[in-house]
């Protein structure tokens, strides 16, 4: 039991002065993953084939390689905002909350590294 | 972890059956929480049976006629039955509304009553309202200025900048809004929730007021303000028909305004 006033428990320890660059991150990265997307579905529309070797050249192609990365690091970045807010939602135990965060962080970049890299490896094929 | 089922003391069981007197004409069944946390026993649900020609229209004055007529030991919080006080707030028919503003016969079928949902249940529709209230305290609900006032009149504001106050400062204060959105559900601790940032935002858009960039600096928070995702329960439910949303948004703006 506590006797702390009930304001003291609201005041906590104060603003963490922190949140807006998160939130506008997240619009930043919807406004660009919603460029991308368009992109995407109009380039991959307009290919005669689907074929393997078809798909390898459109991949490795200069620009649409360099959109293929950006996209992988901006798809990573959206969901890393998104779901760290799931965490901080539902999430309350501390050591679960920072596993899950750490978590969060650590398999994103994760993926947007094997994403790039496998992007690179189609565009400058032998020589990487 | 947040949970998605009440506690084993909390869940509802069956209640009390009043049924209504022989002479009724045209009766409606209401279902009302019934919940003393004093007494060790779980919460339940009792039906009333009502004869509502011989009540007032609305959801209050069937409160009021059973505790007067039917069951004295029924609960619940009222004053000044127009829609000013915002003390009969409760979830009539699944909508936090005001029960002295809310018709009876808008709703179909039984009508079910509640109280307030997800906060501490102090007797059957009281809930616990002293979070609710310390956090409305925590943002300064104040004019604040460093210019001393003028010694002959009052501060001066033009028409539009009084208009810009006139929606969020008709807030009653209800706890509607706040009691019905899933971030102040799972974390009112440290989630202000709608009903206090509405009352912020008052003070941000009121030209009189100094301290704004204080203001603003102390709800930038990933909790106070930030847990709001924009759901919208709150403008859906307030019972005055105001905005809490938007003015969360106004205020994520102006956050990220000054940045730019």
């Amino acid at each position: 039991m506590s006797l702390r006033s009930p304001l003291s428990r609201v005041l906590g320890s104060g603003s963490a002065k922190d949140g807006t660059e998160h939130w506008w991150m997240q619009r930043v990265t919807a406004v660009a993953l919603l460029i991308i997307g368009l992109w995407f579905l109009v380039s991959i529309a307009s290919l005669a084939d689907y074929d393997r070797a078809e798909l390898y050249r459109w991949a490795g192609h200069p620009f649409h390689a360099v959109m293929l990365i950006l996209a992988s690091i901006t798809l990573a970045w959206h969901s890393t905002l998104g779901v760290q807010v799931i965490v901080e939602d539902y999430v309350h135990g501390p050591l679960l909350k920072v596993s899950a965060l750490l978590l969060n962080k650590f398999l994103h970049v994760f993926l947007a590294a094997a994403a790039v890299l496998a992007v690179l490896k189609i565009a400058l094929g032998d020589s990487l | 972890m947040a949970e998605f089922r009440l506690p084993p003391n909390s869940r509802i069981t069956k209640g009390k059956h009043f049924s209504a007197v022989s002479s009724a004409k045209n009766v409606r069944r209401f279902m009302v929480y019934r919940h003393d946390p004093g007494s060790g026993e779980n919460p339940r649900m009792d039906t009333y049976e009502v004869d509502v020609d011989s009540c007032g229209p609305m959801v209050l004055d069937v409160l009021i006629k059973i505790k007067n007529e039917i069951d004295t030991t029924l609960t619940f919080r009222r004053s000044c039955r127009e829609g000013i006080c915002g003390s009969c707030a409760m979830n009539i028919d699944g909508r936090n509304t005001l029960a002295c503003t809310a018709p009876a016969d808008g709703i179909k079928g039984d009508v079910k009553i509640y109280p307030l949902p997800h906060m501490p249940v102090v007797k059957d529709l009281v809930p616990d309202l002293t979070n609710f209230y310390a956090q409305y305290a925590s943002i300064k609900p104040w004019l604040q200025t460093r210019t001393p006032a003028p010694p002959d009149q009052e501060r001066l504001q033009s028409k539009e900048d009084q208009e810009r106050i006139d929606e969020p400062a008709a807030c009653i204060l209800c706890a509607c809004c706040s009691t019905s959105c899933p971030s102040y559900w799972w974390n009112s601790d440290r989630f202000l929730g709608p009903a206090t940032l509405l009352a912020a935002y008052r003070w941000l858009v009121d030209s009189r007021d100094e301290a704004t960039g204080e203001r603003l600096d102390d709800l930038e928070d990933p909790f106070r303000l930030y847990r709001c995702h924009t759901i919208m329960n709150c403008t859906n439910t307030c019972p005055k028909g105001l905005n809490p949303a938007k003015a969360i948004a106004e205020t994520k703006k102006m956050l990220a305004e000054r940045r730019h």
